[in-house]
């Protein structure tokens, strides 16, 4: 299977604090891997490392092939980035919404118009397309926070607590939109929700304190901790079997 | 090109806000309207038309300050900015998007209040183009003192700084509702320190056609909009890029 995102020992350090110490591994290509952590676990810096929103302490990564440290604009174009918040222009509709991010993509206005034609079918926005963002519930503006990130067809999508604060029915409707994805896009998921990593992921890094504690499909996280099941697994991981 | 669509955006994002359309162009009608009622209505004449107006069109300007500083420290406080950062936008497309709507907004705003001031006495004539080419060099100070609260402060503070500290310094130092030499001593020092009530004296030379009269103001004007607009290019981009 071919790498999408490969490691290299990255690391992330604020001033004297460890944020994310040196990592190694591999994210396959059309996997939904998941990053599972407590608060401080260090999930969104390495997001934003990635994403090139926050530049490596040490180490460097390799995203389809590209350097993070050396051909950023490049990998700029082969991912995209649902930041945990909502992060949708909130006086403008769903429709100028995405307009908008199509045109700052560098489409022209046609292939801007038929992108945003196609998402707000692909994610059946059609009732709200004219509604402002603003507006629209927390579940209807995650779906378009996750539809303005695709809307330059990215190979590789970083979903940061994307059902953070929703319902549990907006939450499921989300699940369904996210396994539809995973068809097309390598996805890189951060999540509180154990049962949103467990019904989603295909492997799942947890992590503490900016370290890796475990890696591995949610069955080998499980044998490996010896548990039941995972919740009692993860406990185990990030108290170190303490608890 | 993506300078402009965002320019776009962020002037939706403004429009369509009825609070800064209350503030941005119906505010300088009313306090003109209501100064003038008050002055027709006292024995002895406290403003003229002709010295009021650039008061007011300066004064109006501090919330082109609290637009700035709202629609910036907002685009931060929801990660759009974050989102934004991971496409292939630059640092430029971000300061002339954040900075043109709000230009336009000024020679709007400064057109509006003289053609109401037309209507309550004053004189149009061809020389109150430099008046408003004059506001929009001064315009320069107060968005770049909104675009340094956006983004140094969270909206909250951001607002507070431009919304009630900016307007009240602007009205209190700008001598736009009286000469700061009735008061004198370290008042009259701090005003003429600061380049609000050089803006004044600027208007007010030019709408008098003393030409002459608007040195050293201009200037000060000039030298303030260039150094703090250069501050908040800058901070910005320290920001943007210190992690």
């Amino acid at each position: 299977m071919n790498a999408a995102i490969e490691l290299q020992g990255l690391s992330k350090r604020f001033k004297e604090k460890v944020a994310v110490s040196p990592m190694t591994l591999t994210i396959n290509q059309g996997e939904l891997f998941g990053l599972l952590g407590v608060n401080g676990a260090g999930k969104t810096t390495l997001l934003n490392m990635l994403s090139g929103l926050a530049k490596p302490s040490t180490g460097d990564a390799l995203v389809l092939g590209h350097s993070l440290s050396k051909e950023l604009p490049s990998i700029r174009k082969l991912l995209a980035v649902s930041p945990q918040e909502t992060s949708i222009a909130p006086n403008l509709s769903v429709r100028e919404n995405l307009l908008l991010m199509a045109r700052i993509h560098g489409f022209s206005k046609e292939k801007s118009i038929e992108k945003t034609e196609a998402l707000i079918s692909q994610f059946s926005l059609q009732p709200y397309e004219h509604q402002r963002g603003k507006n629209l519930s927390g579940g209807w503006q995650r779906k378009l926070s996750i539809a303005m990130a695709l809307i330059a067809d990215p190979r590789i999508l970083f979903l940061d607590e994307p059902t953070l604060g929703l319902d549990i029915i907006s939450r499921r409707e989300l699940w369904a939109m996210i396994n539809k994805l995973r068809e097309t896009t390598t996805i890189v998921l951060t999540t509180h929700y154990l049962e949103e990593a467990e019904s989603l992921c295909d492997r799942i890094c947890i992590m503490k304190d900016g370290e890796i504690k475990a890696l591995g499909t949610v069955d080998e996280l499980i044998i490996t901790a010896s548990k039941e099941n995972f919740e009692d697994a993860f406990v185990h991981f990030v108290t170190g079997g303490e608890l | 090109m993506r300078a402009l669509v965002f320019a776009g955006r962020c002037t939706k994002e403004i429009v369509r806000d009825p609070i800064s359309l209350f503030f941005g162009i119906a505010f300088p009608i009313i306090l003109l309207l209501l100064l003038t009622a008050i002055n027709r209505n006292v024995p002895e004449a406290l403003f003229n038309i002709e010295h009021l107006t650039p008061g007011i069109a300066v004064f109006s300007l501090s919330f082109i300050a609290l637009f700035a500083a709202q629609t910036l420290a907002k685009d931060r406080s929801t990660s759009y900015l974050i989102r934004l950062l991971t496409t292939p936008m630059r640092a430029s497309d971000f300061i002339i998007g954040y900075t043109l709507p709000l230009g336009i907004i000024v020679v709007l705003q400064s057109i509006t209040c003289f053609i109401t001031a037309y209507f309550l006495g004053l004189e149009l004539s061809f020389n109150h183009v430099f008046a408003f080419i004059a506001l929009l060099i001064t315009s320069t100070i107060f968005i770049a003192i909104g675009l340094l609260c956006g983004t140094l402060f969270s909206e909250k503070a951001a607002v507070g700084l431009c919304g009630a500290l900016l307007t009240n310094l602007t009205a209190l130092l700008s001598g736009a509702w009286f000469d700061v030499s009735l008061i004198g001593g370290a008042f009259e020092k701090v005003a003429y320190a600061l380049p609000f009530v050089h803006a004044v004296d600027l208007v007010r030379s030019i709408v008098a056609e003393d030409f002459s009269a608007m040195f050293p103001h201009l200037y000060v004007v000039v030298v303030y909009g260039a150094v703090l607009f250069s501050l908040s290019i800058f901070i910005f981009k320290y920001k943007i890029q210190q992690n």
